[in-house]
């Protein structure tokens, strides 16, 4: 290898740290963009503030005067449902000293209160108290300085709500490109709507934030780290081999990208393993026809048989997999990050699937998994081995370069979208 | 002697006899995960035991209708400790280092030689340099009939308000 390496003691630019030489297939990372506090400076200025962020899904603010507050792109938000059912994103602070007006994770409330001196709000952000005559000028509340401030653009997609503190960020739509279809593939699988069950997931892990949106689309890795898992399934009699043709990868534009491939495991929706035993079976049968009907062949069985993992740049996860988890992450710094995953599921399930559901998650994901543990020991070993970056520079993501055709779903094309995305915003050209 | 008596082994909920057996059951589990004696550990639980780590801040919640970070049925929770026994369960090889503290031991139920008892508890784990702290409750359904004594439920409620160690690796 003859590309030069990045001297760590010298500025270097975003566009140096992604090296693609389509000519000799190689396409370079420089291990630098995952541990410099000051490139994840710039990432907080150039993604985290234009890109469209994940904010929540409806159903967690289902009722009017719902509120959930979130930390969200480095901010403390509220999401939240007015009197009249619109939703509002606004910033969790009041507009008198700072402090955060709202302060448990979630309620429902018919106005928001500052503890600290006692200004309240409606929960469409108008200013509420009242205070005697002579405390305050009579313009003091024009211009709803007073108001709590709302973020800049608020979006949604299918239930899925998003932020923007970019007013001139492009649509939600158009941002999210061809990530439409996939959420649509899973937004279609409950008959009335898809719903967040139960509260999320929260936990740290000790890497770069992107070494998450890697492997969340990483098919590469699934044996080498996942064995133990593979036997579980193995071992209860639920490994399939069958089934759906794997489609590959596909790039879905503006950095987000999906892999799609037959399922070895059991899903909910819908395809039977024998461990849930023959009482399941048919429930799972009915719930597959139904899918059929709705979609046709083609695509009910898409939606019943392929897994899908999806990440939507920069920070969005949802992957369709043995459950739906829909996990955002954020860095805490270059070398820690918070998840929040939550599980997602059609509100008018089955109870007995729904537990299923629930019980098929928690094999595979989060951190007391059978897998996302060992995913998570793998993103801590790379943080941990670029302490040797100034003698090991580089991380190689060349596999699958010289295929001709379109890619196969364990290359590595789609963390080339990711990073072709990231050097491009990094830049200040996207 | 009320209502608590139990039939068996003439142990009563407020018999402080019962409560000091108890701390040894539990001191033995803790020295057999502290050890990574995990398959003799597992020998400790009864056929069609569960194991549960619910959401944190939601003690009762039910592994049906919320997302838990651990529901193990008794397959799942066999399949957990052979698991941890490969190599390749990377997470834990190499094997970190652990200690599980056990106290306030209360027994808050006894019915038919079965004891629910609650404790508070802190394990520590060690990896890497890095140190983990869990704390919380233990929540025990313990069948104090069966010889030798089974765990039938065992709920760990977590105490912190998150997963600040990121993972569930271990037994805690």
């Amino acid at each position: 290898m003859d590309i030069t390496v990045p001297n760590p003691g010298l500025p270097l630019t975003s566009s140096d740290m992604v090296v693609e030489d389509r000519q000799r297939h190689l396409f370079r990372v420089a291990r630098r963009a995952f541990t410099d506090e000051a490139v994840l400076e710039q990432e907080r200025r150039q993604i985290f503030d234009r890109c469209w962020l994940y904010l929540g899904h409806s159903s967690e603010i289902r009722n009017n005067c719902d509120f959930v507050s979130r930390a969200v792109g480095g901010r403390e938000l509220i999401f939240n449902r007015d009197r009249g059912g619109a939703v509002h994103a606004f910033l969790n602070t009041c507009p008198h000293r700072g402090a955060m007006v709202v302060r448990e994770k979630k309620g429902n409330a018919l106005s928001f209160r500052c503890f600290y001196h006692g200004w309240s709000f409606n929960v469409n952000g108008r200013f509420a108290s009242r205070f005697d005559e002579g405390n305050y000028g009579k313009e003091h509340y024009g211009g709803g300085c007073a108001d709590l401030a709302q973020v800049p653009r608020l979006e949604s997609y299918r239930d899925f709500w998003f932020v923007n503190f970019d007013r001139n960020a492009m649509s939600l739509a158009d941002y999210l490109a061809g990530a439409k279809e996939y959420i649509d593939l899973v937004a279609d699988q409950g008959e009335v709507e898809m719903e967040i069950v139960g509260s999320g997931q929260q936990y740290i892990i000790n890497a770069n934030w992107k070494l998450l949106a890697e492997n969340s689309i990483d098919a590469f890795h699934g044996f080498p780290v996942h064995s133990t898992y593979f036997d579980y399934l193995q071992n209860i009699g639920s490994l399939r081999s069958d089934g759906f043709d794997a489609k590959g990868m596909s790039s879905l534009g503006n950095g987000h990208a999906v892999i799609e491939y037959a399922s070895p495991w059991g899903r909910p929706i819908a395809r039977w393993v024998p461990s849930w035993g023959e009482e399941k079976r048919e429930l799972v049968e009915r719930i597959r026809q139904g899918l059929i009907q709705r979609y046709g062949e083609e695509r009910g069985l898409r939606i019943a048989e392929t897994s899908r993992n999806m990440v939507i740049f920069p920070n969005l996860v949802i992957n369709d997999i043995m459950a739906i988890t829909v996990r955002t992450f954020y860095p805490d710094a270059a070398n820690r990050m918070t998840v929040s995953a939550w599980a997602l599921g059609a509100r008018d399930e089955d109870h007995e699937l729904r537990k299923l559901r629930l019980f098929n998650f928690l094999e595979f994901l989060g951190p007391g998994g059978f897998a996302t543990p060992d995913d998570q020991e793998a993103l801590e070993n790379c943080q941990r081995g670029y302490r040797n970056q100034r003698e090991a520079a580089w991380n190689d993501i060349s596999k699958g370069m010289p295929r001709v055709g379109p890619p196969k779903n364990d290359d590595e094309e789609q963390m080339r979208c990711f990073w072709r995305q990231w050097r491009q915003r990094m830049a200040g050209a996207a | 002697m009320n209502a608590d008596v139990s039939l068996s082994q003439g142990l009563a909920k407020d018999d402080p006899g019962l409560r000091a057996k108890i701390e040894d059951f539990l001191y033995l589990e803790a020295d057999l995960l502290d050890e990574w004696r995990i398959e003799e550990w597992f020998a400790l639980f009864a056929e069609g035991a569960t194991y549960e780590v619910p959401p944190t801040g939601e003690d009762d919640a039910d592994p049906a209708t919320s997302l838990f970070y651990i529901a193990d049925d008794y397959v799942r929770l066999r399949e957990r400790v052979v698991r941890l026994t490969k190599k390749e369960a990377h997470s834990e090889f190499p094997r970190s280092r652990q200690r599980h503290m056990i106290s306030n031991v209360r027994i808050t139920a006894m019915a038919a030689g079965v004891a629910d008892v609650a404790c508070n508890f802190i394990t520590y784990r060690a990896k890497r340099g890095v140190v983990d702290t869990y704390y919380g409750k233990h929540l025990y359904r313990i069948d104090c009939a069966a010889n030798p004594w089974k765990i039938k439920t065992k709920r760990s409620v977590l105490g912190m308000d998150m997963l600040y160690p990121g993972k569930l690796t271990i037994i805690i």
